[in-house]
């Protein structure tokens, strides 16, 4: 069985400044695959490209069987792939379901958007409590889960997450981190990029740690998290 | 006479005619953050489409059924244009620093107008547009020509129907998202080059209605007329606030009564005679737009920018 997304020797320049440098991997449906490192190692290009934001400089990208070279971001939304940008990015003054629609954009069976923002309040009951306020009105913990819930709402094959726990409390990352498991237990294939090293490699089925545009470990989940240098680097131990 | 009713009743037609026009330039701005300074020409244009049309009907063809069919034309010159200008000029300049696309939108501006004065047959002068017969109405002491009216129909009808397409429709959702971030818009599935195409014609279209109500209020179409009224329309949109479309049409009633009633009543305030008359509106209308943009920068409707992010 080939993998849902295959990267092979990717690179990514903004400019004459080459910001990832030839990196592969790949993730099986099903998994969760984390990327994890230092800032600006890359992480945020790499998920950027993968969703047509950005072209790349060369290298292959190959998604549920299929090359992404050449394919507006639109388009690959509409193949099966949501990104949940860094930094979240909701729409501040739509309101909270309208965000959610946007989510389903593509999608025209009215009654299943319908449940499944449903099911978006359920996953975040707090979200359901607030859906007629603008959006630029939640906490930053709140937005991040909007911005969640609007990624899954085009009932992506693949959900790539960039920092979900970014600047929020512990609690906070808790319960996203909690949604995370769920989403897995639902079989929900997911590619989380985290500064959390911890949290993202306890939870995810394989782990890269990206350094300056290049990935120089690989393993599992539990093998890295038990890896001295990734403990030195990434887990604060000396 | 009643003075003041008739000066309200003009404030309102120039308004509503600066508000039309407006709506085109705060929909670009809020999705591209171009000004498209060639946009009064799109609504010249929208006017020598129907003139044209109303030119090809057979001798004896009422006006009021010709009017449909002139909007219709006047919208599919003026779309035509504006989209082709998104996409020849604006598109392959996104991207490039500010005063690229501001440089190319002046020229564009006066490409337009030399077109049509060089083309459009006896364009050189004005030329008469067609008009209703008929005594003028007296709405609540204000003398109203029916081709006047024109314009204060339209303009409800209009934001009415973009107020729904806005907030209603799919389409209008991915409007506004792509005008709050548009990569992430992207990231839903958006086609956002479409949603800009769709912006330019929206704006066109609302042009060429607004070019119509001119030509029946003012009996003649000229390829100047775009000029400054789109300076004016444009003042309407920054003085609403500019993105926001509600703004626009609400900068455009307050800066044509305003200028309606500075042109009718300053000269009557003691030591203001020499200022009186018409010939000075324009500086009523841009010193109105000083004012509120040193008391209200954002404009009457708009957010601060700092509420965008
Ligand atoms: N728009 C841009 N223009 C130029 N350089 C950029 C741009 N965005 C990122 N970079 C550079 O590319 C490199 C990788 O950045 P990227 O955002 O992908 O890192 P990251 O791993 O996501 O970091 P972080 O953990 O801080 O989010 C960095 O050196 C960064 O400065
Ligand atoms: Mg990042």
């Amino acid at each position: 069985m080939t993998a849902l997304l295959e990267v092979e020797d990717l690179k990514v320049a903004y400019g004459k400044i080459e910001a990832v440098k030839g990196i592969s991997f790949s993730v099986e449906a099903g998994q969760v695959v984390t990327l994890i490192g230092t800032n600006g190692a890359g992480k945020t290009t790499t998920l950027r490209t993968l969703s047509g934001l950005l072209k790349p400089l060369s290298g292959n990208i190959t998604f549920d069987g299929k090359p992404l070279a050449g394919v507006p971001a639109h388009k690959i939304v509409a193949m099966g792939l949501a990104h949940s940008p860094e930094g979240r990015h909701i729409f501040p003054r739509l309101t909270i379901t309208d965000n959610l629609r946007l989510g389903a954009y593509l999608r025209d069976d009215k009654d299943g958007i319908e449940k499944d923002i449903q099911r978006a309040y359920d996953l975040f009951p707090i979200l359901g409590e607030r859906r007629k306020q603008a959006a630029g009105t939640l906490s930053g913990g709140e937005q991040q889960m909007l911005a969640m819930g609007r990624a899954l709402m085009s009932r992506p094959k693949l959900l790539m997450l960039d920092e979900p726990s970014m600047g929020l409390s512990p609690i906070m990352m808790q319960k996203i981190m909690e949604t995370i498991v769920e989403l897995k237990s639902q079989g929900t294939t997911i590619l989380l990029v985290e500064q959390n090293a911890q949290a993202a490699l306890s939870l995810a089925d394989h782990g890269h740690v990206m350094e300056i545009g290049k990935v120089v470990l690989s393993g599992t989940g539990q093998d890295l998290l038990h890896d001295e240098s990734v403990r030195k680097a990434y887990l604060g131990e000396d | 006479m009643n003075e003041l009713p008739q000066q309200l009743a003009n404030g309102l037609i120039l308004g509503a005619m600066y508000g039309l026009i407006a709506i085109g330039y705060t929909m670009v701005y809020g999705i591209v953050q171009l000004i498209n300074f060639a946009h009064g020409e799109i609504f010249m244009i929208g006017g020598f489409g129907a003139l044209t049309v109303h030119l090809m009907l057979p001798d004896g063809f009422s006006l009021a059924a010709a009017i449909p069919l002139m909007i219709i034309g006047g919208m599919i010159c003026s779309v035509a244009v504006g989209t082709a200008a998104e996409r020849f000029a604006y598109r392959p300049l996104r991207g490039a620093p500010r005063l690229a696309p501001l440089i190319t939108a002046i020229g564009l501006s006066i490409l337009l107008q030399q077109a049509v004065w060089k083309w459009y047959p006896d364009a050189k002068k004005d030329r008469s547009f067609p008009q209703f017969d008929g005594e003028p109405l007296s709405v609540l002491g204000a003398n109203i020509q029916i081709g006047s009216l024109f314009v204060l129909v339209a303009a409800p009808i209009c934001m009415l129907a973009l107020g729904l397409f806005v907030n209603k429709t799919r389409s209008g959702r991915g409007m506004q998202a792509t005008a709050q971030d548009p990569d992430t818009a992207k990231l839903m599935g958006i086609n956002t080059d479409r949603i800009i195409v769709m912006a330019f014609a929206i704006g066109a279209a609302f042009a060429a209605i607004a070019a119509v109500g001119y030509g029946l209020h003012n009996g003649q179409v000229g390829f100047k007329m775009g000029f400054i009224l789109g300076l004016k329309a444009f003042t309407a949109a920054v003085l609403g606030g500019i993105g926001n479309i509600y703004g626009a049409m609400l900068g455009g009633l307050v800066l044509g009564i305003a200028e309606s009633l500075a042109t009718g009543y300053i000269g009557d305030i003691p030591g203001m005679e020499l200022f009186g008359g018409g010939a000075w509106k324009d500086v009523w209308a841009f010193s109105l737009l000083i004012l509120v943009l040193l008391l209200r920068p954002q404009g009457l409707l708009g957010e601060r920018v700092a509420d965008r992010a």
